[in-house]
């Protein structure tokens, strides 16, 4: 579904990325790990089309993506949440996810300033699906509620209703449990293998690795902007070098 | 939820029928123009507040499209004898053009670097009016201008030659303008727009084009203020350089600050106010500036959200009050 070849982006000397090879099938919940600055976010935020890869592809459903910007990549069915929450804090909880929406609406200006039939349908429309997904989250009652006046875990929850909002196909979550109680990371975690089972597939980078042995169908570990392994969460349990690279031991001999 | 509703339908229904019936209230003439100034502030104001209150991207440049709408509408009306009703249109149209030339590379630029990109903007095109003389006929401005023609409906021909009868065309178009507007805040356009101000990369993450919408925004206020330009050309029928100045751009910035940036009551309540205060404190000569001055300060320090913003608070309050009662 989506597949990244020989991916490169330099800042400067550094190439926070570096002639990756990345390949998520339809369907699964991919996990991606890796100590602090090993090329994580920076992998996000180029599948997200932020920054425009220095060399290497992006192939999205067929589709190249690398160098698009990024509300042309979310029309191509890709969302995402940020590591540190970005909502329209101004904004309600309601208003948050009609932003959310905002790409599957198909009305033009002239049906927004004239609100034509057309604009209205579509608005009604918008409207079942962001309720039924406020249901599913239980959020009905925070409904009105600004955004930026939640509770920590729920603004987490928000930022990934926002992203559902758009119904992309592929997911990708910045650490949704950075910051969340043992308590809400467990509910997390249900609501993760909801998203699986709902058809989205899901790119979660986390470093609560109890989180990311549970709902991983595969994981990918990045060190230095490089791919370092891949495997089943057992697999990636017992790597030498992801071992190595998370506690700082010399690997002699690599598997 | 619905008193609250019912509440606000009031209170426009009361305010729509005091703004018909204010000319015929007996007033002298100077107050009917003081109310024909004020509804052209109204709209400079909303113009603004579409690219400031909800794109929140600060614009000192209204009154250059004030005042382009102004120009334009007047040459083709003088020179090439063109009617009221095509000119002012296609003054607003030249407002809104230029203003997407400018924005296109200038909305890049982030809070205080658009601002003074928007400021230079003001000043060159005040230079223009000013230095044009072959054309604008300089600082002597452009007398003349005819009024709207007049128009006839069958039973009876309107015309707007008196303040009254300007005064109830620009009352039309605000109206209209306001319909118009409520929509368009009120839509994705309105939702996309508060979405940039508060986060814009989180904004194209959502599948929104950001540099549409900015353009989008600064585009339709500056067509605005240009329509407003050539309702104000046919009401005054003289425009100068004088009238489009960084002190005009910056009393439209104030009224829109005063009344409640991100609202459509905002520019409303500040324009009226600050018009009428403006008009009142013309008897304290040049102190009228230092109370002028005082009042910003103590409005934005205990008012950080302006007239509108505060008259909300008090209604929850009071609500809540009435609740525990």
């Amino acid at each position: 579904m989506l597949k990244c070849e020989q991916l490169t982006i330099r800042f400067g000397g550094l190439s926070a990325i570096d002639r990756l090879d990345f390949e998520i099938d339809s369907g699964e919940i991919r996990g991606l790990i890796g100590p602090n600055g090993s090329g994580k976010t920076t992998l996000f935020n180029l599948i997200s089309g932020i920054y425009t890869p220095t060399s290497g592809s992006i192939v999205f459903e067929g589709k190249p993506i690398a160098g698009r910007r990024p509300d042309e990549v979310t029309r191509a069915g890709i969302a995402r949440t940020f590591q540190n929450i970005r909502l329209f804090g101004d904004m309600t909880v309601w208003e948050n996810l009609l932003v959310g929406r905002h790409s599957r609406l198909k009305q033009n200006v002239f049906d927004d300033i004239f609100s034509t039939a057309k604009k209205r349908r579509e608005e009604s429309l918008a409207r079942e699906m962001l309720e039924n997904l406020l249901k599913q989250f239980r959020m009905e009652k925070l409904r009105d509620e600004l955004a930026k006046n939640l509770p920590y875990g729920l603004q987490r929850e928000l930022e990934i209703m926002r992203a559902m909002a758009s119904e992309p196909r592929l997911l990708m979550l910045d650490e949704p449990a950075a910051g969340m109680n043992p308590q809400e990371t467990d509910q997390l975690m249900l609501q993760i293998k909801r998203l699986k089972e709902l058809g989205f597939t899901v790119l979660v980078v986390e470093h609560d690795m109890k989180l990311v042995m549970n709902i991983c169908d595969k994981i990918t570990v990045l060190n230095y902007g490089k791919k370092i392994a891949e495997g089943v969460p057992r697999e990636i349990q017992a790597h030498p070098e992801v071992i190595g690279a998370y506690l700082g031991k010399q690997v002699k001999d690599s598997a | 939820m619905k008193q609250w509703m019912n509440l606000k339908t009031l209170v426009i229904i009361v305010a729509i029928l005091f703004a018909v019936a204010f000319p015929q209230m007996g007033f002298k003439m100077y107050y009917v123009h003081i109310g024909v100034l004020s509804l052209l502030h109204i709209l400079l104001a909303l113009g603004l507040n579409l690219v400031a209150g909800y794109a929140g991207q600060l614009s000192l440049a209204q009154a250059a499209f004030f005042g382009i709408g102004a120009y334009v509408s007047a040459l083709l009306m003088l020179n090439l004898k063109w009617s009221f009703w095509l000119a002012a249109p296609l003054g607003a149209l030249a407002a809104g053009l230029v203003a997407v030339g400018i924005g296109l590379p200038t909305l890049r630029l982030k809070g205080p670097y658009f601002v003074i990109s928007t400021m230079g903007f003001g000043e060159i095109v005040r230079l223009v009016f000013l230095n044009w003389e072959s054309v604008t006929r300089g600082p002597n401005g452009l007398p003349g201008i005819p009024a709207p023609d007049p128009i006839s409906l069958g039973f009876v021909t309107l015309t707007f030659e008196s303040r009254v009868e300007n005064y109830y065309l620009i009352l039309t178009v605000l109206l209209v303008v306001l319909v118009l507007y409520y929509n368009l805040v009120h839509s994705r356009i309105g939702r996309a727009l508060r979405a940039i101000r508060n986060d814009y990369i989180a904004t194209q993450v959502m599948g929104i084009h950001v540099a549409f919408y900015r353009i989008l925004a600064f585009g339709v206020g500056a067509a605005l203020s240009g329509l407003t330009g050539a309702l104000y050309a046919g009401y005054i029928r003289f425009i100068s350089p004088d009238t489009f100045t960084i002190g005009e751009s910056i009393n439209i910035l104030i009224m829109m600050v005063i009344g409640g940036m991100g609202t459509i009551s905002g520019p409303i309540i500040g324009a009226i106010f600050i018009t009428y205060l403006l008009e009142t404190m013309r008897v304290f000569a040049e102190y009228r500036l230092v109370i002028y001055g005082l009042l910003m300060f103590l409005v934005i320090l205990y008012m950080p959200h302006g007239i509108a913003g505060m008259l909300k608070k008090l209604s929850l309050r009071v609500r809540a009050g009435k609740k525990e009662a």
